[in-house]
């Protein structure tokens, strides 16, 4: 079985710069685990040495029973995709699949028959007497995908594999990747797998659980609804959504929170968890979130986005910026109006403090609930 | 005039124009290009000439041709026929092509891919040999060898060669290596390839056609080789068709120039007919180093 477990991992390169900074990640067997983050945040970093393609420079990777630093990619029972597909181009298709397998020494009938099996898990039958260059992009990743496949390893790393594909081709694989995952996790055999992107709505469609990196750091793991509903800090709530969660600056006073001229009541009194002083905090808003309402907060209207079912109103709150998503009825019903009133849904407030980014609504519970 | 009139007019117009540049533009390049070929042609009709004919007149059509050249060129004013010194040629050649080939893909690969200590070092003095005159080396190397007992074998011919001795090819290799993508050997390393396995069933063939320029390269650097066999060969018997065409220039009082041109017309033919063969893949490899980064 597949566990992977990541112990104070650490990369600094050789000039001295640290780009993974000691993290601490388990990976449940079977598990579908998203590393997800903006480009530079070691992501790939954090897969490439779980794969033994980048030296470890502190911590541990620890693969099932074994600690796996000091073995070669071979031997950890690892299986990797890569984003540009990396196949063998002067091998064809049957080749590629072949290669790891004649590699590890196994017999002529063995490779045949696993590759007819891959092939027709993957639709790649037609495909099998094909040079890589002949294969089109959607083609060569499922190629890439059997590659992974046929070695039935215990851990699947995938390195942004779908970024080189058009977006109804990415949809379409997204799906078939996670079909995959359930059909092996269903014949109980080892299925776990890390992915890396930086695509959110990969990792919110596909993962069990997402691991928000930033800048070498793990800024929150935690399942895609979770991660939805209970950011852990500023970072985490404004990269996980779309549109972006609306960040607004102010105070807490008591269990209002003061924007400007204007105030919103919390119905809770966070202020002692905050650790900035004056009480500045950060109060965060899904554009779904917002509804237009008499009693709600004064903003002037800047534009509309026509999305067709909805329309996005970008407006500015005592100078700052606001999104809201509103049902194209209601758009309609706005008329000519300059100023709208929008009211925050209080079930889906979060306050993170100003100065560390925490969801300091989140503790405790019953805020964020 | 109407106006589809006028049109035709003016593109038959344009077709003539079309056609006087195109003339033109070939008769330039046959011209030019008869010049620089003109000395192989008249080569190869000389061979075919008698002795006398040859200082007659610049043209390379024989009067009376004969084979004279060939035959008495071939049996050499030396015990030994031509196709001795070819097959001393071949001697040297095919072990310092295969040794090179061999060596130097090693070595490059070593540069491009991995990290070791003193790499930099070891690489800048790749690039300080690739820059030092082969003549300053001469006198050392001789020396070397004489210690080693190797003068008059082929031995220094093609071992320093097989030993990743030339620079050059070392370098353009590593040129070649850097601008590929490293992500093959990286998933033939997942799929459990060591270092070794990765080289042969991954870079190797992707190195295929830098592999081929130096391959050709060294082969025709080989045959034209006058200087190396000149100095550490003494016997006749090994000598390879280079030194042996001086030889037949040498020996003889008055000049068989006929023989000399003959043998020199199969001396450049294995030359001529590999670069031929191969050209595809060496203009290929050439160029592939520098544009596909």
């Amino acid at each position: 079985m597949a566990r992977v477990q990541l112990k104070n991992l650490e990369k600094v390169y050789g000039g001295g710069v640290k780009a993974v900074h000691g993290i601490d990640l388990d990976i449940e067997d079977g598990e579908f685990m998203v590393f997800v983050g903006p480009s530079g945040c070691a992501k790939s970093t954090t897969l490439r040495m779980v794969a033994g393609l980048e030296e470890i420079t502190g911590g541990e990777v620890i693969i099932g029973q074994t600690r796996v630093n000091d073995l070669p990619p071979g031997k950890r029972s690892i299986a990797m995709v890569f984003q540009n597909y990396a196949l063998y181009p002067h091998m064809k298709v049957r080749g590629n699949l072949a290669f790891g397998l004649k590699i590890a020494g196994k017999s002529k009938p063995e490779i045949e028959t696993a590759i007819d099996d891959v092939a027709r898990i993957l639709e790649i039958e037609p495909l099998l007497d094909r040079l890589p260059k002949q294969l089109s992009g959607g083609q060569a990743q499922r190629v890439a995908l059997g590659r992974a496949l046929i070695k039935k390893p215990g851990v699947f790393l995938f390195d942004e594999p779908l970024s080189n594909l058009d977006a109804k081709l990415r949809a379409s694989m997204r799906v078939r990747i996670t079909d995959l995952h359930r059909r092996l996790k269903a014949e109980g055999l080892s299925s776990t797998v890390i992915y890396v992107t930086h695509d959110q709505t990969e990792a919110m469609t596909m993962g069990d659980r997402i691991c928000v990196m930033q800048a070498g750091r793990i800024m929150q793991v935690a399942t895609p609804k979770e991660l939805y509903n209970h950011p852990a800090n500023l970072f985490v709530a404004g990269f996980i959504g779309s549109p972006e969660m609306n960040l607004l600056e102010g105070h807490l006073d008591g269990s209002d929170f003061v924007i400007g001229a204007q105030r919103l009541t919390l119905g809770i009194d966070v202020q002692a968890r905050l650790a900035s002083r004056p009480a500045d905090a950060v109060l965060g808003v899904r554009p779904q979130h917002l509804t237009i309402a008499d009693d709600g907060l004064e903003a002037r209207l800047t534009h509309a986005e026509f999305m067709g079912h909805e329309v996005y109103l970008h407006a500015a709150l005592e100078g700052q910026k606001i999104v809201a998503v509103v049902g194209a009825a209601e758009y309609e019903a706005l008329g000519k109006a300059e100023t709208i009133r929008l009211r925050p849904d209080a079930q889906h407030l979060h306050v993170f403090d100003k100065t560390d980014g925490r969801n300091v609504s989140l503790r405790g519970g019953s805020a964020a609930a | 005039m109407d106006m589809q009139a006028f049109n035709d007019a003016q593109a038959a117009r344009r077709a003539r124009l079309m056609m006087l540049q195109q003339s033109i533009r070939y008769v330039l390049l046959f011209a030019v290009g008869l010049v620089m070929l003109y000395p192989l042609i008249w080569l190869v009709g000389a061979s075919f000439k008698t002795n006398s004919e040859i200082f007659a007149g610049a043209g390379f059509l024989p009067r009376n041709p004969t084979l004279d050249g060939y035959i008495h060129g071939w049996q050499t004013s030396t015990p030994y026929t031509f196709g001795r010194f070819f097959w001393n040629s071949f001697l040297i050649i095919l072990p310092k092509v295969i040794g090179t080939a061999i060596s130097c893909t090693l070595a490059a690969y070593a540069f491009a891919r991995f990290d070791f200590p003193l790499k930099k070092v070891f690489f800048v003095s790749v690039i300080a040999i690739l820059l030092l005159p082969n003549v300053v080396t001469r006198i050392p190397q001789y020396i070397l060898f004489r210690d080693f007992g190797w003068l008059d074998t082929f031995l220094p011919l093609w071992v320093p060669s097989a030993l990743a001795g030339d620079a050059f090819f070392v370098f353009m290799l590593v040129q070649f290596l850097r601008s590929l993508p490293s992500d093959m050997e990286e998933a033939a390393r997942v799929d459990g390839a060591n270092s070794l396995q990765t080289l042969l069933y991954i870079v190797v063939p992707m190195l295929a056609p830098a592999l081929i320029s130096v391959c050709l390269f060294q082969f025709m650097w080989t045959m034209n080789d006058f200087l190396g066999p000149l100095i550490y060969l003494s016997s006749v018997d090994k000598y390879p068709v280079s030194l042996a065409l001086k030889l037949s220039i040498d020996t003889t009082e008055a000049f068989e120039w006929n023989r000399i041109l003959a043998m020199s017309v199969l001396t450049i033919a294995p030359a001529l007919i590999i670069f031929f063969a191969a050209q595809r893949y060496f203009i290929e490899g050439i160029s592939a180093g520098g544009v596909k980064g």
